[in-house]
């Protein structure tokens, strides 16, 4: 039914509503340890090859905080710009289900670790890039629970499946949920907003170095809270999207959300307070469970684990070595590259600062490196639906392709095939070049007996340009470009030619 | 005012997933009072000089180092189980909840 429902489209829905949202992050730790016990945390490990009496909840097992875990937290609280409590505990959220074999989570409720901060993040508008500050309400610690498949069933959904298959070895990974205040007055931008937001929130994660922050291999999970306000009528219910696992999801969520959520209400229908599950293939949500309410969970303070209380000096230290904060580094960076907001923005959208970054260090001028990253090698991202990140391409590579391109063996087209090649998983770009042949062709002599080739096939072109039209010698270069397979530099070409035919320019 | 009423007594064992009929509903809402009269003549006993404590011994930052070691040994996890299946525990399917 949730499918076949009225919506109405978001431009006509932002005449008469006010988004109101609401993000939550969960955050995994890249530590090397889980939350409570010494299991390993790898991601893709053979399942429950990572357990222990501890993380399978065995009887008379007693969990032990990981310090790297509360460092880290007390670290995303202060980049956060959140104070840190001086005093707060872990609670036992109770509910029944195969992803924590204890039957609760650990988790953290009324005294979160981190409160009250902030995090300004940057859109593009018609009228240029706008600040928007996105307040968080707080950050708190929990353990991350196991990984269920359905099996059984024809869908591989819950509906359908006749059992379930549990693996453990993600329960009790450090997990940090990171949740904002409600975020008013963005009103078409509201799709914006949120994934500028998740954006700048992964590379806040990134710089401190707490987290691999992998959206598609859930390192990074992101839930959407969204109710529409009627100018008059009142704030309306909330839905929460779950299961938002990219960026570009993130915008989508929020923008069919809205679309969906006014056509209950023009229908004159009401919004009901449940968990909905978007779909990266359709770009929509269905109706999950109605939200269990707070009190369900039947929270109370974890008994098996001390209260934590970070000492000033501790906090203060780990201040003191907090990296530069994204949006600062960014401000330094667009002037030591000399590039204005909109050419800043697109690396930012692309997730290409830190690329860059680096393809500098290794060597690559700055504009080359930016060419690369956000032309050639983004299309192939987008092509992948993959980031940018993730493509097997690294800066050293990129400083190779570029200094054969500067001593001339190789030009922009051979570049992008060389990268093709890398892509493909073909080897390091030296071994790419000898596979594929690429190089230019440097020997006069090969150079020549191709040109000559060309002005014997075209008598009527070298006619043409023995008159004085020089501007026909294209033809000549382009047939010559043709022979070589594009392996050589068109403009010693076309001097070679028009040498060859005794024109001057 | 400690009771508990028989509704109170029936969303708790939704929760905790107990099917449990009307008489024994109200033969629990009974035990459950008396457990609640119990804990709260504890609260009366409190001074406002004594703040609730959750722990027996005021012990605060027990922590662990970030260090990894090997866990159990799956085969023998695995073999407490009632049903596994491809190295996984093999749990019947939950109906009132969404895929996770
Ligand atoms: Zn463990």
């Amino acid at each position: 039914m949730s499918n076949a429902q009225l919506t109405v489209p978001f431009d006509e829905a932002m005449t008469r509503y006010e988004p109101i949202i609401g993000l939550e992050v969960h955050v995994e730790l890249g530590t090397n340890s889980k939350m409570f016990c010494s299991c390993a945390t790898a991601f893709g490990a053979p399942p429950n090859t990572q357990v222990c009496p501890v993380c399978l909840g065995l009887p008379g097992s007693m969990p032990v905080l990981n310090k790297v875990a509360v460092e880290s937290t007390i670290r995303i609280g202060l980049a956060l710009n959140c104070e840190i409590a001086t005093w707060c505990r872990f609670a036992r959220k109770n509910y029944f289900y195969p992803d924590m074999p204890k039957d609760y989570q650990v988790s953290q409720y009324d005294e979160p670790l981190c409160t009250n901060g902030w995090l300004d993040v940057t859109v593009a508008t018609d009228d240029g890039p706008q600040v928007v500050r996105v307040e968080i309400e707080r950050v708190h610690m929990e353990e991350d629970t196991g990984k269920l498949t359905h099996a059984g069933g024809a869908t591989g959904r819950i509906h359908g499946a006749d059992y379930s298959l549990v693996d453990y070895n993600r329960a009790g990974i450090p997990l940090i949920e990171i949740v904002t205040k409600t975020v008013i007055g963005t009103g078409p931008l509201a799709p914006a907003v949120a994934r500028a937001y998740v954006a700048e929130l992964r590379d806040v994660m990134r710089a401190l170095g707490v987290s691999d922050v992998r959206m598609e291999e859930g390192s990074l999970r992101c839930d959407v809270n969204l109710s529409l306000n009627e100018p008059g009528a009142g704030w309306g219910t909330r839905s929460e999207t779950k299961n938002v696992n990219s960026l570009r999801s993130v915008e989508r969520a929020v923008h069919s959300e809205i679309e969906r959520q006014a056509g209950v209400l023009d229908g004159g229908g009401r919004v009901i307070q449940e968990t909905r599950h978007f779909h990266e293939d359709t770009g929509r949500s269905t109706s999950g469970r109605s939200k269990e309410q707070a009190e369900d969970y039947r929270y109370f303070p974890e008994p098996d684990l001390v209260p934590i209380a970070p000492t000033r000096s501790w906090v203060e230290e780990l201040r003191a070595e907090l990296p530069e904060v994204p949006s600062v580094k960014r401000a330094r960076l667009q002037s030591t590259w000399g590039i204005n907001e909109f050419e800043l923005a697109t690396l930012v959208n692309a997730g290409a600062v830190e690329l860059v970054e680096s393809s500098i260090a290794a060597g690559v001028d700055p504009a080359a490196a930016r060419k690369w990253w956000t032309g050639e090698l983004l299309r192939v991202a987008n092509e992948r639906g993959v980031e940018l990140a993730d493509l097997p391409v690294t800066a050293t590579q990129i400083a190779r392709v570029e200094s054969l391109i500067a001593d001339g063996s190789l030009n922009d087209k051979l570049a992008r095939q060389v990268f093709e090649g890398v892509l493909a998983g073909e080897g390091d770009v030296d071994v790419v070049i000898a596979q594929r042949g690429l190089a230019v062709v440097s020997d006069d002599g090969a150079l020549l007996a191709a040109i000559d080739e060309a002005l014997a096939a075209q008598p009527d072109v070298v006619e043409k340009i023995k008159s004085g039209k020089i501007q026909a010698a294209g033809a000549i270069v382009g047939a010559v470009m043709k022979t070589t397979k594009g392996q050589a530099d068109a403009a010693k070409v076309r001097a070679l030619l028009l040498d060859r035919l005794g024109v001057s320019e | 005012m400690t009771a508990i009423t028989r509704d109170e007594v029936a969303h708790l064992a939704k929760l905790a997933r107990l099917d449990l009929s009307g008489a024994e509903l109200d033969h629990y809402a009974g035990q459950l009072a008396v457990i609640l009269q119990s804990v709260a003549r504890i609260g009366e006993v409190a001074a406002d000089d004594i703040p609730p404590t959750s722990h027996p011994v005021p012990v605060e930052n027990v922590f662990r180092d970030d260090i990894a070691m090997p866990g159990l040994d799956r085969a023998e996890v695995l073999a407490a189980a009632p049903a596994t299946e491809d190295h996984r525990f093999r749990v019947p399917r939950i109906l009132d909840e969404e895929e996770a």
